[in-house]
């Protein structure tokens, strides 16, 4: 056994891009096994692998662990990105709970018909910029910290600049209200570990295309219409 | 301020429902503020108090929380339902995820239109039979311990407990391949802190109906 965790998904951003994100943050190296076929996830089933049937799936001290939040928090209260006693990770809960319905919206995109991508698009910019970002910069603005919770980097920093920059994919200028916002973007870009994972060559996954749809479809018989909400 | 937690939310149970179970499990007495219109609903949202402009909205220890799992993560850390260690945290966290995906399905039932909701319901048997029980049968099989984690009470065991009930009131027949889940609900439903949570007169919400529906969508229709 490898030592690293082990990351089952698709080659491709879907649920597991968060997992990658906090994984690099903590300057953890890990390891992936892509899903292209229909028989490597049959393999997996069969195997029981997958608790609920569903990827992702992380391998890691000796679990075989699903369900995104649950793996997310397992690493956050691992490498010490949870804040320091349960009040610190109540607020950090709750940001990483804005920021993960925040993408929930950029999630499903790309299985989106052309026409129902337009429209999402403005849903996207529309909740990032009156219910999700505002929350976000008042936090920064009332308590002039660097970090999001308890002066100290943690989690929901990194789920925030993930979520902003998923939006700014969306529409470039989205955080032109947001002086807090754009400092806070700077200055977590800018740790080592970030500053790498946003370098090419790392393993960050590039916005969703067709073949990446494609597989996904193919290997969960995915084949209905994805609705927008 | 009395003390108590203060839950803000519609009468019904919907997504605060799980909070009551748990903080009633914990043995922990709470305030209900109930939203009846949606004025009630936009002076919250103007007096700041809704980080995310939605409810839940528990206050507790000072805070004003917002977003479900925050909510009742904070709960079950505080009262000690969460572990006693990282890995059954982790094990806690995989359980009440799963359970809270098949709950969705639950949740959204009412709101399906008619002619959709035989084949919904169709889905949520489904998924209870074929994904989700099949797993808490065999962890309990396999341990032979009365509870779902570390053989002491969490908040896995509650999310459980409340999600075959709801499940049961659609479906009466669901557990009948599942002996070990039916031993389980037994065993949970006499806990003492759950057993008064399920007798009459207590703040657990009864199944949704059209009423509680109409409430929903006047208060939060956009």
């Amino acid at each position: 056994m490898a030592g690293k965790p082990k990351l089952y998904y698709f080659d491709g951003r879907g649920k597991m891009e968060s997992i990658r994100w906090l994984l690099a943050a903590a300057g953890v190296e890990f390891e992936e096994e892509f899903l292209e076929t229909r028989e490597q996830y049959e393999k997996l089933l069969q195997g029981g692998s997958l608790l609920f049937q569903q990827v992702p799936m992380v391998e890691m001290d000796g679990m075989k662990m699903v369900q995104t939040r649950a793996i997310l928090s397992y690493i956050a209260a691992k490498y010490n990105l949870y804040g320091k006693d349960l009040k610190e990770r109540a607020l950090i809960d709750m940001y990483v709970g804005g920021t993960d319905d925040l993408m929930g919206f950029i999630l499903m995109f790309p299985f989106l018909s052309a026409e129902d991508k337009e429209k999402q698009r403005a849903v996207i910019v529309q909740k990032a910029t009156s219910r999700y970002f505002p929350a976000y910069e008042k936090v920064l603005k009332d308590h002039g910290h660097d970090f999001l919770v308890g002066n100290s980097f943690s989690w929901a920093d990194v789920h925030l600049l993930e979520a902003i920059l998923m939006v700014e994919e969306k529409k470039s200028d989205v955080l032109s209200g947001f002086p807090q916002l754009q400092a806070f973007k700077a200055r977590i870009s800018s740790i080592p570990t970030v500053k790498k994972f946003l370098e090419p060559g790392s393993q960050r996954k590039p916005v969703p295309d067709d073949k990446y749809v494609e597989t996904v479809r193919r290997v969960l018989r995915m084949y209905y219409d994805i609705k927008a909400n | 301020m009395s003390g108590k937690p203060r839950l803000t939310y519609c009468n019904g149970r919907g997504r605060m429902e799980p909070v009551r179970w748990l903080l009633a499990a914990a043995g922990v007495e709470f305030e209900e503020n109930f939203l009846e219109t949606r004025e009630q609903y936009e002076k919250l949202i103007k007096d700041g108090v809704l980080m995310f402009q939605q409810v839940p909205l528990v206050e507790i220890d000072g805070m004003k929380m917002v977003q479900t799992r925050a909510i009742l993560s904070y709960i079950a850390g505080k009262y000690n339902l969460y572990g006693k260690d990282l890995k059954e945290r982790a094990l806690i966290d995989m359980y009440v995820e799963g359970i809270t995906d098949l709950m969705q399905m639950i949740l959204m039932f009412p709101f399906s239109p008619p002619e959709a909701k035989e084949k919904n319901l169709d889905s949520i048997k489904e998924r209870a039979t074929k994904r989700y029980f099949p797993v808490f049968e065999k962890v309990l099989k396999q341990h032979g311990q009365d509870f779902l984690v570390g053989n002491k009470f969490s908040w896995a065991d509650v999310q459980l407990i409340e999600a075959i009930l709801a499940v049961e009131e659609n479906i009466p027949v669901v557990l009948l391949e599942f002996p070990q889940l039916q031993a389980f609900k037994t065993r949970m439903s006499n806990m003492p802190t759950i057993k008064k949570f399920l007798q009459p007169g207590s703040p657990r919400k009864p199944p949704p109906d059209e009423r509680y529906v109409e409430t929903v969508l006047k208060i939060f229709k956009k």
